[in-house]
């Protein structure tokens, strides 16, 4: 078996294919299909700091090759990861991103503590959800909003952090480095575009939210772009992610900079996604006598 | 396990009336794991993105039977395919009726519109210990109450403009039946209106009472987190999948 581990801030992953959060929740439904320590990383559900009931139903609607979604960070609260998920997650071999999303700089901090005491192998700072009333977007689309909660965390905790970063911005190279002047210790891009669908019966929106987050194949080649503009802006390890479905895909993402990919919305449609890319990926590099290294960020601009 | 991703071969498909759909497919996994009110997530075509969720019609042997309205995309280009196509089903997903948990007990089983069809399974279980209340808009959209009436069980059917069975909804029939006798519980499925109806009878005579609802879906596994609805939980309320949680809930959870 070809060897595919990549080291993302002194953290081996088995491979490059780690799951996107808010796609896999903590695991288990998926664990139930194949072993989910197949995967590179396996991305929590965004947590809070206090439990969140989310967004009102409908949440989700098809749009052309992809979807939009406005959960709105429902989840149980970190400390019931820590109690009830984490363990399980440890518990089956994988590998452990914790993503977490303040609703205050303050949170973020507080929550990157109590991680800091677990076995989380590195904590996601989610400042790009398009779901919610307060933090969220408003954060990732500020760089110095980013480098103040980078640092904050930073501060509150040993393990790496990994920023995510939001597309809704003018300048992804600007907020990327941001964060790593912050002290990030890897970008991760990109969260949703926000958008919106409208039934034109009623001529009301067909999200109970009004709007929501833009993923899946459609946003593929915005996602691949945004991550050559990071990987020529910072020095830091990317993990790439939006759209991707194929390991053909996940290839593409490499060579745009990308050190690990990420598979979200295609979890959906097969829950097979991730694990089929991670197979199909190794036929890949073992067929082409590559090793993940020596694509990454290999891209030959005109 | 009891969840899979077969390719399963289409073996009958057929319009029942317009714009409404029958299709059978052979799936042995599936349909040995299937059970009354689970619901099995359908790619209908490789320029969706997204599954389709459909409730199980039936299982007879390796063959599991549903019946969809071609309501958007998904289902239109799943009413266009044809027999011996392989279709991409994951399934069964869910959590069904109590069957079982009423087993030798007095079930009705009440359904509104396309919402008849996850009740038949439960209808050939109880054959002629249980009543059925079949409710239409009208005539035009009558559908399988002759296979309701073959299981055994006692077939009742409403429409609103009286065209065809009573004129009347499912209440006014199912209060109607309560006159003479009581079920220990219901089955219910159909439009919120309708199943909110139903519950409200069923809470004033002291009738169990269960219900299927419907939710736009991601993964079917109950880790998007998109199609939930509030339940009660002890003395609060929680987000709850349709999918993994549901789609049949308690009413009284859910009103």
């Amino acid at each position: 078996m070809v060897d595919m581990s990549v080291n993302i801030a002194g953290v081996t992953l088995k491979n490059p294919v780690t799951v996107a959060s808010g796609c896999f929740a903590f695991g288990r439904e998926y664990n139930e299909f194949y072993p989910i320590s197949e995967l590179g990383a396996v991305s929590s559900k965004g947590l809070t700091y206090q439990k969140r009931l989310g967004n009102d139903a409908p949440r989700i609607t098809e749009t052309p090759m992809g979807l939009l979604n406005s959960v709105g960070l429902q989840n149980p609260g970190i400390e019931d990861f820590v109690k009830y998920e984490l363990p399980f997650m440890k518990e089956v071999g994988a590998t452990v991103i914790a993503n977490i999303a303040g609703k205050t700089v303050s949170e973020f901090a507080k929550m990157a503590e109590i991680l800091d005491e677990t076995e989380v192998d590195m904590i996601e700072l989610n400042v790009s959800c398009p779901n919610v009333a307060s933090g969220g977007m408003a954060f990732g689309v500020s760089c110095d909003a980013v480098s103040e909660i980078t640092s904050l965390v930073r501060k509150s905790t040993k393990k790496p952090v990994i920023v995510k970063l939001s597309p809704n911005v003018t300048s992804v190279a600007d907020i990327a480095r941001a964060a790593e002047s912050a002290g990030a210790d890897c970008i991760s891009l990109i969260n949703t575009l926000l958008g919106m669908r409208i039934n034109i019966n009623t001529r009301r929106p067909i999200l109970k939210n009004n709007t929501g987050g833009l993923s899946g194949p459609a946003v593929f080649p915005v996602a691949v772009r945004m991550v050559r503009d990071v990987y020529k802006a910072v020095k830091l390890p990317i993990i790439g992610m939006g759209g991707i479905t194929t390991a053909e895909d996940a290839v593409e993402m490499m060579i745009a900079g990308a050190t690990a990919v990420s598979v979200g919305s295609a979890n959906l449609a097969d829950p097979y996604a991730a694990y089929s890319i991670v197979n199909e990926l190794a036929e890949y590099f073992e067929k082409n006598n590559l090793k993940p290294s020596d694509i990454t960020g290999s891209l030959i601009e005109y | 396990m009891d969840k899979f991703v077969d390719i399963a071969p289409i073996v009958e498909i057929r319009e029942l009336r317009d714009g409404l759909f029958l299709l059978s497919f052979e799936s042995e996994s599936i349909a040995k794991n299937a059970k009354c009110g689970q619901f099995v997530h359908i790619k209908c075509s490789e320029a969706l993105f997204l599954r389709r969720p459909i409730s199980i019609y039936n299982v007879e042997g390796a063959v599991v039977t549903v019946i969809f309205e071609v309501r958007g995309k998904g289902t239109k280009a799943l009413s266009e395919m044809s027999a011996g196509t392989l279709l991409n089903v994951l399934g069964p997903l869910g959590i069904g009726y109590s069957l079982s948990e009423y087993s030798g007990k007095k079930v009705w089983l009440i359904g509104g519109g396309i919402g008849i069809f996850p009740l038949y399974m439960a209808a050939r279980e109880y054959k002629g210990n249980s009543k059925v209340i079949l409710g239409f808009k009208s005539r035009a959209f009558v559908a399988a109450d002759k296979d309701f009436a073959f299981t055994g069980a006692e077939t009742h059917v409403v429409t609103d403009d009286g065209s065809y069975g009573s004129k009347g909804f499912v209440t006014d029939k199912f209060k109607e039946l309560l006159e003479g006798d009581k079920p220990d519980a219901v089955f219910a499925c159909g439009p919120m209106a309708m199943l909110k109806g139903v519950y409200e009878i069923c809470k004033e005579n002291g009738i169990d009472c269960e219900v299927s609802l419907e939710e736009r879906m991601g993964c079917g596994l109950g880790a998007c987190l998109c199609c939930v609805t509030p339940v009660k939980v002890a003395d609060t309320t929680e987000n709850l999948t349709v999918c993994k949680h549901g789609p049949v809930f308690k009413g009284k959870e859910v009103f």
